[in-house]
């Protein structure tokens, strides 16, 4: 396969860059699932006191 | 003005455009998107597997380029989100601006990052083509000046909706950056047209026969297919993840409020 660096830094990145934004994704929607979790929680705590 | 608090992520403001609303209001966008998302996300893996797979082992070298033109498997799909990326953007900020929709402005917030990643893509394969085939990392021609001009106004954007205290007014700003950036994107589709560029024209139309061998055609249409899954999980989720930390932050004014002394 001629141009084998060239291609192979392609396919590199196109694996790296989008399954980087995925990663990044998914982690921030369970960050931000938990923390909802925890503040609805507190939130529904405070309202019946 | 609409303010931010606990009701507004679920209940959008009343007015014009109340049935776009029902159909598309905070809460049911959490419902819908939650069913939708993993079969995205496996369509996504599966079909870009199949498509990369297919273009670097199995799919024929060109006559002329030889194997660089595997390069294409990644840089076609990567130039085609830039665009559409940037024509959803423009489209959330046009729903924006005319109905007032909460849930545009998350969504145009968080695909500004996703445009600006699969164009800084197509850019870098562009430029590992380019090398090869043209002696040239990069060259000042129509096509790909006027993708470098949507990079910056991807990361215009994604800067100016961060840049103001009130998250309103950065949405509104936003929004009618995306507006008149749009205006590039004809300018992207007609460059290789209108001037004499480096850059070959299209050679996949929606109304023409494709040029390009069947061989080659298929696994670009698999890798395509799959990278705009991907794309459109990886806004949704973060869309998702948006809906929810403004929920959070509503919560948390309206426990600070209630607290107020008065």
């Amino acid at each position: 396969m001629d141009h084998l660096t060239y291609i192979a830094a392609s396919y590199a990145l196109g694996v790296l860059i989008p399954g980087a934004l995925a990663i990044s994704a998914f982690l921030r929607v369970g960050t931000a699932r938990r923390r909802l979790a925890a503040v609805d929680t507190r939130s529904r705590r405070g309202a019946m006191r | 003005m609409y303010r931010v608090d606990a009701r507004s992520v679920v209940a959008p403001p009343a007015g014009a455009g109340r049935s776009l609303h029902r159909f598309a209001n905070p809460g049911q966008f959490m419902r819908l998107s939650g069913m939708v998302v993993p079969w995205l996300a496996t369509g996504a893996l599966v079909l870009t597997a199949i498509g990369l797979v297919w273009g670097l082992f199995f799919a024929p070298a060109d006559w002329q380029q030889g194997d660089a033109v595997r390069i294409m498997y990644v840089h076609v799909p990567a130039a085609w989100l830039a665009s559409a990326g940037y024509a959803a953007l423009a489209i959330c900020s046009a729903l924006s601006l005319v109905w007032r929709h909460p849930l545009a402005d998350l969504a145009a917030v968080e695909i500004g990052p996703v445009g600006a990643g699969f164009t800084a893509l197509c850019l870098a394969t562009g430029s590992l083509w380019g090398k090869p085939m043209w002696g040239a990392w990069w060259v000042w021609d129509a096509r790909l000046t006027s993708v470098l001009v949507l990079f910056f106004l991807y990361l215009g954007h994604i800067a100016l909706v961060r840049a103001f205290d009130d998250p309103v007014r950065g949405y509104r700003a936003g929004a009618i950056l995306a507006l008149i950036g749009a205006v590039d994107l004809p300018i992207i589709k007609f460059s290789v047209d209108w001037w004499n560029t480096l850059h070959q024209p299209d050679t996949i139309t929606l109304t023409g026969a494709p040029h390009m061998y069947i061989g080659m055609l298929w696994p670009l249409l698999f890798s395509t297919l799959g990278y705009t899954l991907a794309f459109a999980a990886i806004v949704l989720t973060r869309t998702r993840a948006a809906v929810m930390e403004r929920r959070i932050r509503g919560l948390l004014m309206a426990r600070a409020s209630a607290q107020e002394p008065g």
